[in-house]
Order: structure tokens, then sequence, then C-alpha cells
């Protein structure tokens, strides 16, 4: 009897606390900045593409969302198509934890949806964004050893000319 | 003529009293949620029209617009009977309270506290008839659950109005009052108040009394099988319950018109509004008893407790000389 005195008075006590409730479309939740959200690619400091194609993402997704195509241009890979379907999409994150690019990423942004479920689908032109994402400054192909137009092997930071291994010389 | 204009007059009184009623208990719908959002640290609904109270309105539609379905196995007279009992009984009952000695249907019936009790008691038929007319075990089990704890309670509830009738010396609900000028009968019949009040509660089955529906063991219990408007008038008629029971508490124990300074309409309304609010507040607050508590803590501590309350009221009038 007494408890439930004390349960009514506790809940009375409510009356003059605030709401704790975020009054959603005028009132934007806080969203971390590392917020697992809409998927997007992103690009490299010179503006190109990151991805390279390496199918990793698609393999480390769980639901199978995503599907991309490789093609080939001047030594350098990127996809000739790019598509997730966020309607299957879990936002677990492991294609950003996959990719060795840094070129998928997810975004503190969650406002997505459609009244058809085909367009949940997006392709490479819906996700390619012109930023760089979390990684202002990181360049594939700037740190790895593979030659591209306008750099040569040898030529990426922190790499060391090759070795002439025809020459007998250290 | 002037006999015509009477009736005229009264029936007007009647529709307009009708009118106020139901547009009360839409807007304690609303009351209601807004006050138990507040109670949970949310905001309630906020939406539709200033503040939300045109959540009303849209509720009222949606009800209207539902399908009103009676299910093949029901007994479709008495299914569709018993939501109108439910809205008719109360609203009968209101009639014979006294907002003030002139505001009011039949304030001034000479039986107005047998006439609430009798109505009350009709009330229960229409949670019975409801859960048996349903043809569901769950809301035959809700129905048998609402005829045995109404009928308890009713006991109760008027064993606890002996002692306010005994010191006023009458049924008539006006001249109860005004034998309050003095003093509210709640300081010499505090058991009595308790009583009523917790008898009123299991009358209405608002939780914790909540039994007959028990969402989380029979679905909605007496009124699962409803829908649409029925549904809604089984909904209004336990708002206008616990108007009824409020309205009750204050004319019988809280000295209804009577306060200083403010109108006592104001007094009445204010009163009957704290007691409307501390209904949600212990919806809020407190779980559902079991049934078998339920029935225990009626029959074993309540009807006692009204018993000793009639004797020792009895006894003191006897013995203690002078008005009383």
């Amino acid at each position: 009897m007494l408890s439930s005195l004390r349960t009514l008075w506790y809940t009375f006590l409510h009356l003059f606390q605030r709401n704790v409730t975020v009054q959603y479309p005028e009132q934007m939740p806080y969203l971390a900045p590392r917020y697992r959200g809409r998927i997007v690619l992103t690009r490299d400091p010179d503006g190109e593409e990151r991805c390279v194609s390496c199918n990793l993402c698609a393999v480390a997704c769980p639901a199978d969302c995503i599907s991309l195509q490789k093609t080939e241009t001047e030594g350098r890979w990127h996809p000739e198509f790019f598509r997730i379907n966020f309607s299957r999409c879990i936002f677990c994150g492991f294609c950003e934890e996959a990719c060795p690019t840094y070129a998928i990423q997810l975004t503190p942004d969650f406002e997505m949806s459609e009244y058809i479920r085909q367009n949940l689908v997006y392709e490479k032109e819906h996700l390619l964004i012109s930023g760089t994402g979390k990684y202002p400054e990181y360049n594939f192909y700037r740190v790895s050893g593979l030659a591209v137009p306008g750099k040569d092997k040898g030529e990426a930071e922190h790499e060391r000319p090759p070795i002439d291994i025809r020459s007998l010389l250290p | 003529m002037s006999h015509s204009h009477a009736i005229v007059a009264g029936l007007l009184n009647a529709v307009l009293g009708l009118a106020f009623l139901m547009i009360t208990a839409a807007l304690l719908t609303w009351v209601e949620r807004r006050l138990l959002g507040f109670f949970q640290d949310r905001p309630g609904p906020n939406r539709v029209g200033p503040f939300g109270v045109l959540q009303v309105a849209a509720d009222g539609i949606k009800l209207l617009f539902k399908q009103d379905w009676i299910p093949p196995f029901a007994d479709a007279g008495v299914f569709v009977l018993a939501p109108a009992i439910s809205m008719i009984t109360v609203m009968l009952a209101m009639a014979v309270i006294p907002a003030t000695p002139l505001i009011g249907i039949i304030g001034d019936l000479n039986v107005g506290l047998l006439f609430f009790l009798a109505m009350s008691g009709l009330g229960v038929y229409s949670a019975v008839l409801a859960g048996w007319a349903s043809n569901n075990k769950y809301s035959l089990l809700g129905g048998m659950r609402a005829a045995a704890q109404m009928v308890s309670y009713e006991v109760f509830m008027g064993l606890s109005l002996v002692g306010v009738v005994m010191l006023a010396g009458s049924f008539n609900l006006t001249d109860i009052v005004r034998s309050q000028r003095h003093m509210w009968y709640v300081v010499p019949q505090f058991l009595g108040f308790i009583v009523f009040f917790l008898g009123g509660i299991a009358e209405t089955h608002r939780l914790p009394f909540d039994l007959p529906e028990g969402e989380s063991e029979l679905g909605a219990g007496f009124h699962t099988e409803y829908s649409g408007i029925k549904f809604g008038m089984f909904f209004v008629g336990e708002y206008i319950g616990i108007m009824l029971i409020s309205a009750m508490t204050t004319v019988l124990f809280l000295g209804g018109w009577y306060g200083p300074v403010l109108p006592p309409f104001m007094w009445f309304g204010i009163k009957t509004g704290l007691l409307i609010c501390f209904f949600i507040l212990l919806r809020a607050a407190l779980p559902r008893p079991r049934y078998d508590q339920l029935m225990a803590f009626g029959w074993k501590l309540l009807l006692p407790l009204t018993l000793l309350n009639i004797l020792v009221t009895g006894a003191l009038m006897l013995g203690l000389p002078g008005p009383a």
C-alpha cells in the first residue's frame, strides 16, 4: 500500500521533468560523425574515383546488396557500374571496413525512404560524391607502387626507386 | 402554455448537457494521452491542431469510418445493445449530478443518490452482455471478471455512501452538497471517501482495476470483438464514467460547488478536473493486481472497513449531541 503511494508520488513528479522527445522533422537529432547511414563512393584529392573495383565490399556484405563490374582505363581500375540495393542493406559498415582505398564510406544520413521499392537501388551516379569523405588526404594511387599516367614506378610517397635487377652494383 | 415552455426548456437543458458531456468525454481522451505522455517524459499527441487538441476530431473520424463489423458467431442483437447500455447508463447517472444549484439536469431529484447507484449497477450489464454476446473465450472471461468485480465493488460503493447519507439525512444530491457548507464530508467520512473512490475505479474498470479489459492477458477483454463506432461508444462510456465518478466524489465528499472567491461552477469544475487527473495518474503509476488479489482486497479489507465506518458514524451521531 505504502509502495503504491510512493509510486504515485514519483510518477507525479515526472510531470515537472523535461520531455526527452526530439521533435524529429523540425528538430534534427544529433548524429555522430561515424554514424552508419547512407553509403557513398568518394573521390581522391585529385578528383578521381577512389574505387578500384576490388569486390571486397561485395564479398564482405552479409546482405549481398552490392554488385559491381570492373573496367580499366590507362592502368587505373574503376567500376563500370556500382550498384547498392538499399532495400537489402543493413548498414553494418562491413563494406567500409573491407575497402582498401577508403572509397566506400557510410555517412550520417538516414532520410532515404521511398514509396517505390525500385528507387532504393542506387547506381554509381547516385552513390558517387565529389568530395573525399572522412579521409581528405588519402590517395591510393599516390601511395601504391602501381604505375599510372603521371606517376611511374618508384615515384609514390615513401617509395624508393625500383632496384635494377640486371645490375650487379648495390 | 407555461407548461410546454417548461418541457422545451427541460429538453434543451438535457440536449445541451448531453452535447457537453460528449465533447468533454472526447476531449478527455486527448487530456489523458497528453498527461500520460508528461508522466512518461514525452509530449504525447501534439501534432493535430493547437497542442494536438484536434486529435480528438481525427480519432472520432477514424472510429466513425472504420468498418463496423459484427462477427458471424456473435449474438447480433445483444452485441449491438451492449455498447449502447454502456453509454446510456453513465449518461443517465450524470443527469442527477448538480454542478451548482442552477446548473444540472435533475440535480434536485429526491432519490438522486439511489438513482446513481442503480444506474452504475445497470452499467455492469454492458460489460457482461458484451462479453457474452461476443461468443469468444477472452471476451467471456472479461465479461465474467467484469461481473464479479463490478458487482462486488458495487456493494462497498453503496455501503461507503451510507455514512454520507446518515450525516446529510437525505438522498438528494443538492441537499447533500448544501449540508457540506461548513465542513466537507471528506473529513468526517475519510474512510468512506477512500472506499468510494476505489469502488469507483473498479466500477469504471479503469486501471489499476481494469481486469475486465486486461490488454496483456485478454486482448481487450469484453470488447475484443468490437470495432468502429461501437468500440468508440465503449470508449466514450468509459470516459463519461470517469467524469461521473469524479463528479460524484466531488458532490458527496468534497463539498460540490462550495469554495472561496471563485464562482460555484468553477469550483465544481476544478475539483472534478483534479480528480480526473488523479484517475490518469493512477493509470500511469500502478500495475494491475491479480484477479484473486482484487477480490480479496475488496471483500477482506474494504467491506469490513466500510461496515466499521457505518458503525462508528452511527455511534458518534447517537452519542454526540447537536447537529451532525
